[in-house]
């Protein structure tokens, strides 16, 4: 019950928040419903069991990501409003009700396929399971150190190649950004 | 209702990733069009937290950590490709931006 | 002997280099000098061919320098012959005197040239003597040629070489118009002389004049009984090239209008060598001649007409060159009546003797008009004799010897030609005729040079004022504008060729002693004796006729066109330094004969009415025609071309270019659809792609 009350609120104020995000007028109101939109799906991971990512989380997103897009905006000093001028080909509302048209076939591929194959839900015992952690009980107990286990042995190599995508983004932000190197 | 099963964490993905496709296809401002792509990541990584709760495989936490990762770097090149732009012409507006076409 | 071909060369290289470097380079002194000297080198090897010539029993000598033509098959009366000519020369009598006459008196007027042209600027002495020793060059080459061919070389020559020097003063319109004239009536005669060419090769297959001669010599005699034959029409062709080049009717009018150019050249070019180049080339092809009697006689009564109808022009004229001209021409009509007469070596000995009296004449005329300043109207002169003692001595026994007063040479030669005439037999002329119009033309002569001689020398000084003063002996650079101190003899340079001259006019006749006073003087008719050889065809060693008749009459006949002489000087000396009023009074009672002599018997106004105005006006039909129908045909294709390529151009613009553009535009048109999908705005790119996903979605929908 308590699970489905805190669900579900997430669930509307995600939303909301989303909607709130794309519909802001001002940038800065963007960048600000998008921080708590990002608070909020970080306390969604904790209900789901993951708090490593849910610090991850509000750590990059909620602290890296969104100071990034506010300097940004900060840097982007707009003296006219961004979006005055409409190029009279665009198609908004035709794309609007599109998404609309492929959520709706989502909702009713997911409603079919549930009601369909009722029950068949997969059984446990993925990875984490054969961790040195596996005595924690639960994945939920020590899941950070799980994780933590995963990434510096199975996936020891994307792990790194991530680290090597992140310095080279680094370096290209700096060198797109700077006036003259 | 009441009982909250993987579907519902499918559909709010779901949900959340059309609003973010709404937002790409709306907006005109960049920076704007830019927040909406990071609202699509997040619904992805809702989707593969909550497989992984449902599954109990640590596959997809890591993945989300890789997509947090290639987030980063998406946000920090695109918005220094944003800031050199704005930098030449003056503008975010994305109707502005159609030198592809030639 | 072997180095004639060098005797034409010599004068040719002085021409070369006058021409080529000294125009622009030499000074006047030595550009003469040059010309003399080359002159006179030509006239050492002259003198010593001559003399090697007189050694030689042949009395012949061809020299081949090199091959003009090679061998061309052309169409003969004989079948194919074989058309080739050579660059050789011939030494025999004839053209030997020839080259003495043409060297030695050219020599002597080179040097007289330099004293007469030092008025003249720097650039146009060298001009002057470069085109005179081109002149020497062509004169040679036509008097050594061995063929028709080289001799035209030099013939057409000598025409340009006079052309040049008539219009030496080309500023002066009547000196160019004088030479044109004179180039253009020569032409004519030049037209004749080329068909003469053309019929004798046709003829006889061969140019060279000892091999004409030789087949000529075998062909028979063309009497009037025979009829007109090929020789004939050889002779009659050659005899109309000879008379625009010796200025006989109807071509000589161009002579007395040649006498705007410097007076050496109407001395050298005009008086001695080159208007004797008819004769010359009478005398040349005498066996020709001999076989055509008829035109002989043509030639005579040519010759006899010309000779009286300039002597009579020459009666009146008062330019003192004028009168010499006129003289020139009725010389020339005696020469030309000598070999009509078939006394060929009593043509080229009066050619030889008028060569030296009338160059001297010529050059003594040119002496009064330098010392006259440039004044050439005998009217203006008068008593000049005390002044130039040298011009008026040496000018005195030059008309005397035209005169044909014994012992000087003119005397000789006309004589030998008036009793060659008496002797005479005509075809169709009676006879004695000739011979009648020949004293009489010798009566006019002795007249009117005497006319000259006395207007010029004797009576009183009718001429322009001069100061007295020497107030003025600033020179000038150009030579120009001295002030003008009267009379005055003229200087060494023209002096001395002058005296020169004079002894030659004074001796030449003695080679031609007539056969009349062998008592006294043994070495009779040298001169037709050495050049009888030249006359008859190769072996034919004909005898030479024997002309004679009784001593008495022949002695007779001398003194009667002696006494004719005298009384033609007399009554010159009576109407002109007696009473001079007389002359006067002559014309006018004598006013239309007077006026038709005086405007030479209208013979330009009568060319100029009937030839010129002919030519000119069939010319402008002949343009009208041109510029009407010829022009009109062309302008009427241009217009069909127009009109065809506007038909075209209208066909391409709106059809084939209509085709291309509809091709075109249907692209254009088919692609616009596809074009309009390339907006360029991302978003709609992301649409597209949404819609990818929606027909994805859908289908995963439909097909589940």
């Amino acid at each position: 019950m308590a699970e489905a009350i805190v669900f579900w609120t997430l669930a509307v104020l995600i939303l909301g928040l989303g909607i709130a995000v794309i519909s802001a007028r001002s940038a800065v109101h963007s960048v600000l419903f998008l921080v708590v939109n990002f608070l909020l799906v970080a306390v969604l991971y904790v209900t789901l069991n993951a708090e490593f990512v849910a610090v991850i989380q509000v750590l990059v997103y909620a602290g890296g990501i969104v100071v990034l897009y506010l300097f940004v905006v900060m840097l982007v000093n707009l003296k006219k409003a961004p979006e005055r001028y409409a190029d009279p080909r665009r198609v908004p509302w035709t794309g609007t009700l599109l998404a609309g048209a492929v959520l709706a076939e989502v909702i009713a591929i997911g409603v079919y396929s549930t009601v369909s194959s009722d029950g068949a839900a997969a059984t446990g015992g993925g990875l984490g399971a054969d961790t040195p952690f596996s005595d924690c009980g639960s994945l939920v107990s020590c899941n950070t150190e799980q994780l933590g286990w995963v990434l510096y042995t199975s996936y020891l190599i994307p792990f790194e190649l991530a680290s090597m995508l992140l310095l080279v983004a680094m370096i290209g932000a700096i060198v797109l950004a700077k006036r003259h190197l | 209702m009441l009982e909250i099963t993987p579907l519902h964490y499918s559909l709010l993905s779901a949900a959340l990733f059309m609003i973010g496709v709404i937002g790409v296809l709306v907006r005109r401002n960049v920076i704007i069009i830019f927040m909406s792509i990071e609202l699509i990541l997040n619904a992805v990584n809702i989707n593969l937290i909550a497989l992984s709760d449902q599954l109990q495989d640590l596959a997809g936490q890591v993945f989300v950590v890789f997509v947090i990762a290639v987030a980063a770097a998406e946000a920090a090149v695109g918005l220094g490709i944003i800031i050199a732009f704005y930098r030449n012409k003056e503008t975010v507006n994305i109707d502005e931006i159609q030198i592809m076409r030639w | 002997m072997e180095s004639i071909w060098l005797i034409p060369l010599l004068p040719g290289i002085g021409a070369a280099i006058n021409g080529l470097v000294g125009i622009r380079f030499f000074g006047k002194r030595l550009a003469g000098v040059l010309a003399s000297f080359m002159m006179g080198w030509a006239l050492w090897l002259s003198l010593v061919a001559f003399w090697e010539l007189l050694g030689d029993e042949d009395r012949f000598h061809q020299v081949t320098v090199a091959s003009w033509i090679p061998p061309i098959p052309l169409d003969t009366v004989d079948g194919i012959g074989s058309f080739s000519v050579d660059w050789s020369f011939t030494l025999d009598p004839l053209s030997a005197m020839m080259l003495l006459i043409v060297t030695g008196i050219g020599f002597l007027i080179h040097i007289y040239s330099i004293g007469y042209i030092e008025h003249e600027p720097r650039g146009g002495v060298a001009r002057f003597f470069c085109y005179l020793n081109l002149f020497c060059f062509f004169m040679l080459t036509l008097v050594l040629g061995s063929n028709f061919l080289v001799m035209f070389v030099g013939w057409e020559g000598v025409g340009l070489c006079s052309y040049l020097l008539i219009g030496y003063w080309y500023q002066k319109k009547s000196a160019s118009d004088a030479g044109k004239k004179a180039f253009i009536v020569n032409r004519i005669g030049d037209w004749g002389f080329v068909l003469g060419v053309f019929l004798v090769f046709f003829t006889f297959g061969t140019l060279d004049f000892r091999a004409v001669a030789e087949a000529a010599s075998h062909m028979p005699v063309e009497t009037a009984a025979v009829g007109f034959g090929v020789i004939s029409a050889i002779c009659l062709f050659l005899f109309i090239g000879a008379t625009g080049k010796s200025a006989q009717i109807p071509l000589y009018v161009w002579l007395p209008d040649a006498m705007e150019g410097p007076t050496p050249v109407s001395a050298l070019i005009h008086a001695a060598t080159m208007v004797t180049a008819g004769v010359y080339m009478v005398c040349r092809n005498a066996v020709l001649f001999t076989h055509a009697p008829m035109v002989m006689e043509v030639v005579a009564i040519v010759g006899v007409l010309t000779a009286l109808v300039a002597a009579t022009i020459g009666l009146v004229q008062t330019d003192i060159k004028r009168v010499l001209a006129y003289s020139t021409v009725s010389q020339l009509g005696y020469m030309f009546l000598a070999t009509g007469v078939g006394a060929f070596g009593a043509a080229a000995f009066h050619l030889m003797t008028h060569a030296f009296f009338k160059a001297l004449l010529f050059l003594g005329s040119g002496s009064v008009i330098h010392g006259m300043n440039e004044e050439q109207d005998m009217r203006r002169m008068g008593g000049l004799r005390q002044y130039m003692p040298v011009t008026a001595l040496t000018m005195a026994i030059g008309a005397v010897a035209i005169a044909g007063i014994p012992p000087f040479s003119g005397f000789f030669s006309k004589d030998e030609i008036l009793f060659r005439t008496y002797l005479h037999h005509g075809v169709f002329v009676p006879d004695k005729v000739l011979w009648g119009l020949g004293v009489v033309t010798a009566m006019l002569t002795a007249f009117y040079m005497f006319r000259l001689i006395n207007m010029t020398f004797f009576g009183a000084y009718r001429g322009p004022a001069w100061g007295h003063g020497a107030e003025d002996h600033g020179h000038d650079e150009d030579g120009h504008g001295h002030a003008w101190h009267g009379p005055h003899e003229s200087p060494r340079w023209m002096t001395i060729p002058l005296v020169v001259l004079a002894v030659g006019a004074m001796l030449a006749g003695f080679v031609g002693v007539p056969i009349a006073f062998e008592a006294v003087w043994p070495w009779t008719a040298t001169i037709e004796h050495f050049l009888h050889p030249s006359f008859v065809a190769e072996g034919a060693h004909a005898a030479e006729e024997a002309h004679h008749m009784s001593l008495l009459g022949e002695l007779g006949l001398m003194a009667f066109s002696v006494l004719i002489a005298l009384g033609g000087i007399w009554f010159a000396y009576r109407n002109y330094v007696e009473r001079p009023e007389a002359a006067e009074r002559l014309a006018e009672s004598l006013a239309g004969p007077h006026r038709v002599l005086t405007n030479k018997y209208y013979v330009d106004e009568l060319y100029d009415a009937t030839v010129v105005r002919g030519t000119m006006g069939s010319a402008g039909g002949l343009w009208t025609v041109d510029r009407q129908v010829v022009d009109g045909a062309v302008n009427g294709t241009g217009w069909t071309t127009i009109a065809a390529s506007w038909v075209s151009h209208v066909l391409d613009k709106y059809v084939v270019d209509g085709l291309v553009n509809l091709t075109a535009w249907l692209c254009g048109e088919a692609s616009y659809a596809f074009r309009r999908a390339q907006t360029g705005l991302i978003q709609n790119y992301a649409f597209v792609t949404l819609l990818g996903v929606f027909a994805f979605v859908t289908w995963f929908l439909v097909a589940r």
